[in-house]
C-alpha cells in the first residue's frame, strides 16, 4: 500500500495496537478496530485537526453467523471540512455482546444505538436509555440476527399497565 | 395574579399525542409532560410502521429490493430507487449510460419537488392555511401526473433497475414538463404570497424549534433542516453523483435554524429542483438507457426470445438473482430529508447479506425533544411538520 489514505494512515500511526486491519474497497476506506478502544478512536476522529469527522452518519451492525467474533458494529463518519468519509468496524463476540456507547461524543448516536440493541441485541455500555425502539417491550429475540427465522411469530401483547 | 399562583396547586399533566393523531402523518406517539401549556418533557415513541425492511431484503434477490425501497419514504420513492440502484452499481463496479443518468436526475428532482410541495402543503394545512394546502396539492398532482407518465405509478414507482431503467422517457415529456412547471410556478408564487409574509403563519413558525448549527451536526441532521441551521451540506454538491456536477443550481441556507427557515429552504429548493429538471431535459443525450451486461441487466424481450445467451442469463438472474462480488459499500444520495445512505454487504450470493438504510428523518425525529422542550404545546405541530418525519422511512 504505497498510496495510503490520510485517515487510515493517521489512525494506524496513532493507535498501532488498536487497529486490527484496514482496507479500501470501491473507494470506501475502512478500519477494523478493537472494540475496547472505540470511544477513544471516535473521539480522535472527531477532534483531530487533520480528520475532523464531525458527522456520525450511520451506526449499524452486521451478524456474521458462524464466524468468530460473530457481530460487527459499523460506524460511518463524514468530515464536512475535508469532505471525506470513513467506515469504522468493531468486531463484537457473542459471548461478550457489549461495546462502549459513543453517545457522549455524538448525542445523535442515541437512537442509532438503541436500534442496534433492539434488532441485534448488542448492549451499548454507558448508554443513557438503552431500550427497544422499533419493536415493543416484551418482544422476544432480536429479529435481524441471522438465526431468527423470517416467519417467526410473536405473541400479541397488550399495553404494559 | 401572583397571589393566585402561589396558592394554586399545580401539577404536571401527561398527555398522549398519537399514535393516531392528525399531525402525526404516519403513526408516531408523543408522550408530553406539561406544566400548564409549557412542555417539560417530551418522549417520542416510534416503531408503529416497522415492517422489517432489512429482514425482507435479506430474503429477496438484489432486484426484488426495489419495491421495498418505494415504501421507505413513500412521497419521493424515485430517490430511494435511485439511491439503492447506485449503491448496488457501486458494489458491482459498473457505470450506467449517460442518458440513464440524466433520466435518474430528472426523476429524483421531480420526486423532491413533490415531497417539498407535500411538506409545505401539510404544514400550511395544520397551521390553518387551507388555501395554500389546496394550491400545493394541485401542483403536486401535476408533478405526480408526470411521474405517472414516466413509470406508470404515482407513488409506488419501482422504476429504476440495477444498471438501467424500466423504460425510457415518454415522447411528449418535455412539453408536458414545460406546461406543468409553468402552472407550478404560478401556484408557487401564490403560496409564497399567502404564507411567506403572512403574520399568522410567521407567528407560529418563527423562533420555534431552533437548532444551532453545531448541535444540528451532533444530532446527525442533514438535508433541509441542517441547511436551515446554516450548514451548507448537500450530497449533490459535496459528493456529486450522476450528473449533478454539470447542473447549475443553488443550495439555499437558513440563518437561525427555526421552523421558518426550514420552510424557506424547502420553498427555494422547489424552484432549484425545477431548474435542474429543465437543464437536464435540455442537455439529455440520446442513446441507450441500460448497460449492455446481460448478467446484471436483462436484455430486451426480443433478445431473450432469440438469443440463447440472453435467455440463459435471464433465467439465471431471475431465479438466482445477480451476484455481486463479496464486499461492502456505503453510498449516499441527497434524499428529500437529508442524506439517504445505503450500506450493502454482499457475500457473493444472489441476496443481500445486509441492506441497511440510513434514514435521514430518524435523527431528526430523535432531536424533537431537544427542539421542543420549554416551548408551548401548540409548537409541537409546526416543529413536527417541518422535520417532515415519514413513518415508512423512520421505522422501516
Amino acid at each position: 500500500m504505497e498510496h495510503m489514505n490520510v485517515t487510515l494512515k493517521k489512525l494506524k500511526d496513532s493507535f498501532p495496537d488498536s487497529i486490527i486491519d484496514t482496507h479500501s474497497f470501491r473507494g470506501d476506506d475502512t478500519a477494523i478496530v478493537k472494540k475496547e478502544h472505540i470511544v477513544k478512536i471516535c473521539e480522535f476522529l472527531r477532534d483531530d485537526d487533520d480528520l475532523l469527522y464531525n458527522f456520525m452518519m450511520d451506526l449499524t451492525a452486521v451478524d456474521y453467523l458462524g464466524r468468530e467474533p460473530r457481530f460487527e458494529v459499523v460506524y460511518h463518519f463524514y468530515s464536512l471540512k475535508h469532505n471525506r468519509r470513513v467506515r469504522i468496524k468493531a468486531p463484537v463476540p457473542e459471548s461478550n455482546c457489549t461495546i462502549d456507547s459513543i453517545v457522549s461524543l455524538w448525542i445523535g448516536a442515541d437512537w442509532f444505538e438503541r436500534e442496534v440493541y433492539d434488532l441485534y441485541g448488542i448492549v451499548f455500555k454507558g448508554h443513557p436509555n438503552l431500550k427497544r425502539i422499533l419493536l415493543y417491550e416484551g418482544f422476544e429475540g432480536h429479529p435481524l440476527r441471522k438465526d431468527y427465522p423470517v416467519k417467526e411469530r410473536q405473541p400479541l401483547i397488550g399495553p404494559k399497565n | 395574579m401572583s397571589d393566585l399562583k402561589k396558592t394554586l396547586p399545580t401539577e404536571y399533566m401527561v398527555l398522549n399525542m398519537g399514535p393516531s393523531h392528525p399531525v402525526t402523518h404516519g403513526t408516531v406517539k408523543f408522550l408530553v409532560t406539561l406544566d400548564g401549556e409549557t412542555i417539560v418533557d417530551f418522549v417520542v415513541d416510534i416503531g408503529y410502521l416497522h415492517r422489517g425492511f432489512e429482514k425482507m431484503c435479506e430474503n429477496s434477490t438484489w432486484e426484488q429490493v426495489f419495491p421495498y425501497t418505494d415504501r421507505l419514504n413513500y412521497v419521493p420513492p424515485m430517490i430511494n430507487n435511485v439511491g439503492y440502484a447506485l449503491a448496488v452499481e457501486k458494489l458491482l463496479g459498473i457505470d450506467v449510460p449517460e442518458r440513464n443518468k440524466y433520466i435518474r436526475v430528472i426523476a429524483s428532482e421531480l420526486s423532491r419537488i413533490s415531497d417539498h410541495l407535500t411538506n409545505v402543503a401539510a404544514s400550511g394545512l395544520e397551521l390553518g392555511a387551507f388555501t395554500a394546502f389546496l394550491y400545493f396539492v394541485e401542483a403536486r398532482e401535476l408533478v405526480w401526473d408526470m411521474l405517472e407518465s414516466l413509470c406508470g405509478a404515482r407513488l409506488t414507482s419501482n422504476y429504476v433497475r440495477i444498471g438501467g431503467l424500466k423504460n425510457d422517457l415518454p415522447e411528449d415529456f418535455k412539453d408536458q414538463t414545460t406546461a406543468v412547471f409553468k402552472r407550478c410556478r404560478e401556484l408557487w408564487s401564490d403560496v409564497d404570497k399567502l404564507l411567506t409574509k403572512n403574520r399568522i403563519f410567521i407567528d407560529r413558525v418563527r423562533d420555534v424549534g431552533i437548532m444551532p448549527p453545531d448541535e444540528a451536526i451532533a444530532w446527525g441532521f442533514t438535508g433541509p433542516c441542517l441547511r436551515a441551521s446554516g450548514v451548507p451540506y448537500d450530497v449533490r454538491k459535496a459528493n456529486p453523483y450522476l450528473v449533478y456536477d454539470r447542473m447549475d443550481f443553488e443550495i439555499p441556507i437558513g440563518e437561525k435554524g427555526d421552523n421558518f427557515d426550514r420552510y424557506l429552504v424547502r420553498m427555494e429548493e422547489i424552484i432549484q429542483s425545477m431548474r435542474i429538471v429543465e437543464q437536464a431535459l435540455k442537455e439529455i443525450p440520446s442513446g441507450p438507457i441500460n448497460v449492455d451486461m446481460p448478467e446484471y441487466r436483462w436484455q430486451s424481450k426480443d433478445d431473450i426470445y432469440n438469443k440463447i445467451e440472453s435467455l440463459i442469463f435471464h433465467f439465471k438472474t431471475v431465479t438466482e438473482g445477480i451476484k455481486p462480488p463479496p464486499g461492502e459499500v456505503y453510498f449516499a444520495v441527497e434524499g428529500t430529508n437529508g442524506e439517504l445512505g445505503f450500506y450493502l454487504v454482499s457475500d457473493g450470493r444472489g441476496k443481500p447479506y445486509k441492506c441497511r438504510v440510513r434514514p435521514p428523518c430518524f435523527p431528526l425525529t430523535a432531536a424533537m425533544p431537544r427542539m421542543i422542550k420549554g416551548s408551548l404545546i401548540a409548537d409541537v405541530v409546526p416543529t413536527f411538520d417541518m422535520i417532515n418525519m415519514i413513518g415508512g422511512e423512520c421505522d422501516r
